[in-house]
């Protein structure tokens, strides 16, 4: 029996069965359309995580201390104490492919105006962080490097600290907040940023001369990073290699010594984010399988009710020349033309529920022609997977006894 | 090449029931011509329908040996016999087996998509010349559940002929029809056979196997009695003298 043939047995089946055949295919529009729904949301969700930090500026230079081991040996909170202020010291006057550089030393303090009190993070920075991280002024000004020799109580504030301590839309410059005990003074606001990729918010924060945060609020001779950014992106490799250099030579490392530190680029950053997203968007899409291999299994579900009430069909149809293989065939072209059309409706429902689902996330949801494919791909196993055994159980009746079921 | 349709000599069959073994055929040697129209006979158990399910190779023999039409079966494989009987055989059952929702002549078409040397219009033009020759030329695109019992089982006939089958076998054609569609139904099997079919029948009734041109028994797995009719009944005479009320029953004024 040729393939057209079998398709219009199939067709006719399903249309005698309608209900169940729609309801057999809800099974797998479900599955397949949460994979792609899944997949979709995930992808859209790194495109904007690379979008955003792209946008932070891919010539950016992170520096941090690394927690070294030393066969198998932790050396602890020591190894987090690398870095000093001698090193960006060393950064600024030496690496020629660095155009700025600035310490980091972070502080988690409860900071309080009046009678409301934040839980904050103080970066303790040069007044070039601005610069690096790309983050801008709104009023006020940053400090000066008088004021940053002088450990001067002074501080810029985000958005969301001004919401927590002064209220909404309010402009704290030269109010003075107090930060562990001490009386800071307002001297700047930054422009809002928002929340990033990963859904962090980026204005809850407290900008302070390095110096001040280092000696007054947290009470330490190291620092907990270096920010840099490199002349341009192309640059950037050079810089990092500068850095290392002179970071090695700074701190005293021998030949066999592995570095105390690590360097990170934004754009090193960007690949991990990534990796992470598709970690994530994999493993979603991996829970969302599950629902599309249930669909599977009631197609399997059907297709041996189908096979039992057509038995004597199936005896009759043997008694007059099909062979095993076409009986065979027969199920399975219905039972593919089941999980078919079930994905292609699956892509469907998916694409739209990632295009709502994006739009109610404010995330663009990116449905790809990868995974339509693969959906695809999987619906096509499914049916000749769950279809073969019940498939193959028709195919074995013997015509005598199928011809007299009753 | 001479006529003989099917050559059996000491064929037996017997089942496993658990630990027990039924023979269910012990022996049979028969012969059957080209032309002829043989009902077998015999009580339930007797075998007949064994006999019938290996004259139409859907079940193989234990010993001895068959040949259908010079070709020897109780060798073959599921695939070559599901190709025999596409190709050289008719079937004709008690509960008529059509494909419900499906046409007459999609119905009767059925066998030749099993055969792949015939294509869509030939297989038409077969299937309607067999709905012709049953008389239901105008019932084409009928659907099974829009025929009364005696057209339905004229539509299973035609599907029996459209291969244009050395035999055509037939399990109780007409057990499941009244008497005066029973006599049609021989009517058309004589007219059949006198057209030049090979045809054989099942039956376990005696005035129904009166219309065939020969009577086999079975009785306990074994030929207990063999018979050919001289004086053949002729099913469209006694149709004549059935009573006129019968007619009137069926198309109610």
């Amino acid at each position: 029996m040729d393939l057209s043939n079998l398709f219009k047995i199939a067709v006719r089946a399903l249309v005698r069965n309608k209900m169940r055949a729609v309801l057999t295919m809800l099974g797998i529009i479900i599955g397949v359309g949460s994979v792609i729904a899944m997949l979709a949301i995930g992808q859209g969700s790194k495109q904007k995580i690379r979008d955003e930090m792209s946008s932070m500026g891919t010539n950016m230079i992170m520096i941090m201390p690394n927690y070294m081991r030393r066969g198998g040996v932790s050396l602890g909170a020591s190894s987090s104490m690398a870095l000093k202020y001698s090193d960006v010291a060393a950064i600024r006057n030496e690496a020629a492919a660095v155009a700025a550089v600035s310490p980091e030393v972070r502080s988690n303090n409860q900071v309080i105006f009046g009678n409301q009190n934040t839980q904050t993070t103080i970066y303790g920075v040069s007044e070039e962080y601005l610069a690096i991280r790309k983050l801008e002024i709104s009023s006020g000004r940053i400090f000066t490097q008088a004021e940053t020799r002088s450990m001067a109580k002074v501080c810029l504030l985000g958005r969301t600290v001004i919401e927590n301590l002064f209220g909404k839309d309010s402009d704290p410059v030269g109010m003075t907040i107090r930060i562990k005990n001490l009386p800071f003074e307002v001297i700047g606001v930054l422009k809002g940023k928002g929340e990033n990729g990963m859904g962090m918010d980026q204005d809850d924060l407290i900008i302070a001369p390095y110096t001040t945060v280092q000696r007054r609020l947290a009470a330490i001779d190291y620092i907990n990073g270096i920010y840099a950014s490199a002349t341009s992106e192309a640059k950037s490799a050079v810089a990092i290699a500068e850095v290392e250099e002179i970071l090695r030579r700074n701190h005293k490392l021998r030949e066999s010594e592995e570095d105390d530190f690590r360097i990170m680029s934004q754009s090193e950053l960007i690949e991990t984010f990534s990796s992470i997203s598709d970690v994530m968007t994999y493993l979603l899409g991996a829970i969302a399988g599950i629902s599309l291999l249930v669909g599977g299994i009631g197609i399997m579900n059907i297709m041996f009710v189908s096979v039992t009430e057509r038995t004597r069909e199936i005896g009759l149809r043997m008694s007059i020349g099909g062979r095993g293989r076409d009986i065979l065939r027969q199920f399975l072209v219905e039972s593919m033309l089941l999980s078919i059309m079930g994905g292609t409706l699956g892509v469907i429902f998916g694409y739209i529920v990632a295009k709502v689902a994006g739009s109610v996330m404010n995330n663009p949801a990116i449905v790809t022609s990868h995974s339509v494919i693969l959906a695809f791909a999987v619906c096509f196993a499914i049916g000749v997977f769950f279809g073969w055994y019940p498939a193959k159980k028709a195919a074995g009746l013997n015509p005598i006894e199928a011809l007299r079921y009753e | 090449m001479d006529n003989t349709i099917i050559r059996i000599t000491n064929l037996r069959k017997d089942y496993f029931v658990g630990e027990i073994t039924v023979h269910a055929l012990r022996g049979i040697d028969m012969e059957i011509k080209e032309g002829e129209f043989v009902a077998i006979m015999g009580t339930s158990g007797s075998g007949k329908s064994t006999m019938l399910n290996i004259l139409g190779c859907l079940d193989t023999p234990s010993g001895g040996s068959y040949h259908l039409d010079s070709v020897d079966v109780s060798t073959m494989n599921r695939d070559e016999l599901a190709r025999l009987r596409n190709l050289k055989l008719g079937f004709v059952f008690q509960a008529y087996n059509l494909l419900p929702r499906t046409t007459a002549l999609e119905n009767v078409e059925l066998p030749l998509f099993y055969n792949n040397r015939i294509k869509a219009k030939e297989r038409r033009e077969l299937a309607m010349n067999a709905l012709e020759s049953v008389g239901l030329a105008d019932r084409l695109d009928h659907m099974p559940n829009q025929l009364s019992g005696g057209q339905q089982q004229r539509v299973a006939i035609a599907r029996s002929l459209v291969n244009n089958p050395v035999l055509i076998l037939a399990d109780e054609p007409t057990g499941n029809l009244d008497t005066r569609t029973s006599f049609e139904i021989m009517e058309l099997f004589q007219d059949l056979n006198s057209k030049g079919r090979t045809i054989v029948f099942v039956t376990h009734e005696s005035d129904i196997a009166r219309f065939a041109t020969r009577n086999i028994v079975f009785r306990d797995g074994r030929i207990q009695r063999e018979a050919c009719l001289t004086e053949r009944l002729l099913a469209s005479e006694i149709l004549k003298s059935l009573p006129v009320e019968d007619i009137e029953l069926t198309q109610p004024k």
